[in-house]
């Protein structure tokens, strides 16, 4: 159980960097200000999950 | 520069700001160091990972305090820190570690049992990450705690958890929960290896008595009360009907459902020699009617929505203007604990258990928790330990 646990881990860790990498590609691509705000807002949480910090 | 990039670049900085702000504040939380200024009594201070190696190197690798008595006796083993979002159970074992001298037999503490979720509070929950008891040299910062391993330490959650051995069904999040999780298993998860150490530790010191100390919301029907696994409910009763009698304040017995797996009362009793008993005290924060959910409700135990539930007939414990201090709470279980110690030896002179140095519950009123601990600059480095 601890090994799949630990795949699963790593799968939701690379999932969280990708969703990341997916929100900065589309603020930088982003023309309009609201979505601009959205993007940073919602990009927060996954990134402190991802450092690891919450 | 276009006018769009620049808007980006502040927005940017923006969220920059946010997220280390907010990174910083969960990180000095998750890793504040909360001393212990260790008592006179206090003979030797071991790692749990000395009992199973299992958990050697991760956050539950907790510290162990040992009293060894000045004459033998039996040993009684109190753990704080199941469920860290019931800080008396935590505070009550800081007066403890930081004054307790054992003149029969031995006493083994433990401050935070479950340390991983000593490190978040209740996702979404609003809770402060800590709060601060006021002493007479200015004041101690603990951790706030929430009731489950931090999911950083454990993750992910099955979809149902199944008990081990009994393979009884259990709420999934109750995977992390250390009070669901007992008697453990050495290749199980956190949670479940940090249990299996304590009963490894339990089974290698012939521990007599254990007592989780706990708090409960007023609107939980196990409130007030000694759980007691069945080699226990003598012992329970008697000190229920003493305490009720002598120290001003009511708490009742609760036999442990054999059928409710998971839970120290029950299985510690069922897996070892000892004796498994549970304490629980008041603590209107938990509960979910609450009001706002500060660091003052947390001391103080005043909450006008819970009153009004009361006022409603929906609690099953008393509730006034005055609240439930932590003061309150937390001299219920130290007195408990005084208490389960003399009946114990009343009962067992050849393995008597006699504490000394130790407030009672009208001590502790009087004094305040902060009055019992002690200032870590004064004591020599050997003397203060980190939890």
């Amino acid at each position: 159980m601890n090994v799949l646990m630990n795949i699963i881990t790593i799968i939701y860790y690379l999932l969280v960097a990708c969703s990341s990498f997916i929100m900065i590609y589309n603020l930088i691509k982003s023309k309009k200000w609201e979505q601009e705000i959205l993007y940073i807002i919602v990009l927060i949480p996954f990134l402190l999950r991802l450092f690891r910090l919450k | 520069m276009s006018g769009i990039y620049i808007r980006k670049i502040v927005f940017s900085i923006f969220g920059m700001l946010l997220l280390i702000f907010g990174g910083i504040s969960f990180y000095k939380s998750r890793h504040l160091k909360e001393p212990v200024v260790l008592s006179p009594g206090v003979t030797e201070v071991k790692k749990l990972s000395e009992y199973f190696s299992g958990i050697k190197g991760t956050t539950n690798d907790c510290n162990v305090y040992f009293f060894e008595g000045k004459e033998p006796g039996g040993t009684i083993f109190v753990l704080g820190g199941t469920h860290p979002e019931e800080p008396g159970g935590r505070l009550a074992t800081w007066i403890l570690t930081e004054n307790a001298i054992m003149e029969k037999g031995r006493l083994i503490v433990v401050n935070s049992a479950n340390r991983s979720a000593t490190t978040v509070t209740r996702l979404g929950g609003g809770y402060p990450p800590d709060f601060t008891i006021p002493t007479t040299w200015g004041g101690q910062k603990f951790r706030m705690g929430d009731r489950w391993s931090n999911p950083l330490d454990q993750w992910p959650d099955p979809e149902v958890y199944i008990h081990f051995p009994s393979r009884q069904e259990l709420a999934y999040v109750d995977i992390r929960n250390l009070n669901r999780t007992w008697p453990g298993r050495p290749n199980g998860t956190l949670t479940e290896k940090t249990c299996f150490a304590f009963m490894e530790l339990i089974r290698k010191e012939k521990v007599d008595i254990v007592i989780d100390l706990h708090e409960a919301e007023l609107q939980y029907p196990v409130i007030s009360t000694i759980v007691a696994h069945e080699k226990g409910q003598e012992l329970a009763t008697l000190v229920s009907m003493i305490l009720t009698d002598m120290e001003g304040f009511n708490i009742g017995t609760e036999f442990s459902p054999k059928n409710l797996h998971g839970l120290s009362h029950r299985e510690i009793g069922d897996n070892s020699d000892a004796i498994s008993l549970l304490f629980e005290a008041p603590e209107p924060f938990l509960d979910a009617t609450r009001g706002r959910t500060t660091r003052e409700q947390l001391l103080t135990g005043k909450d006008e929505f819970v009153m009004k539930a009361g006022e409603h007939g929906l609690l099953f414990e008393k509730i006034d203007e005055h609240g439930w201090p932590i003061d309150v709470r937390v001299g219920r279980h130290i007195s408990s604990i005084i208490q389960t110690m003399e009946c114990w030896t009343e009962d067992h002179p050849d393995k008597a258990l006699v504490i000394k140095n130790v407030p009672r519950y009208a001590e502790v009123i009087k004094n305040g928790i902060g009055y019992y601990l002690h200032i870590p600059l004064k004591a020599g480095s050997k003397r203060v330990f980190y939890e």
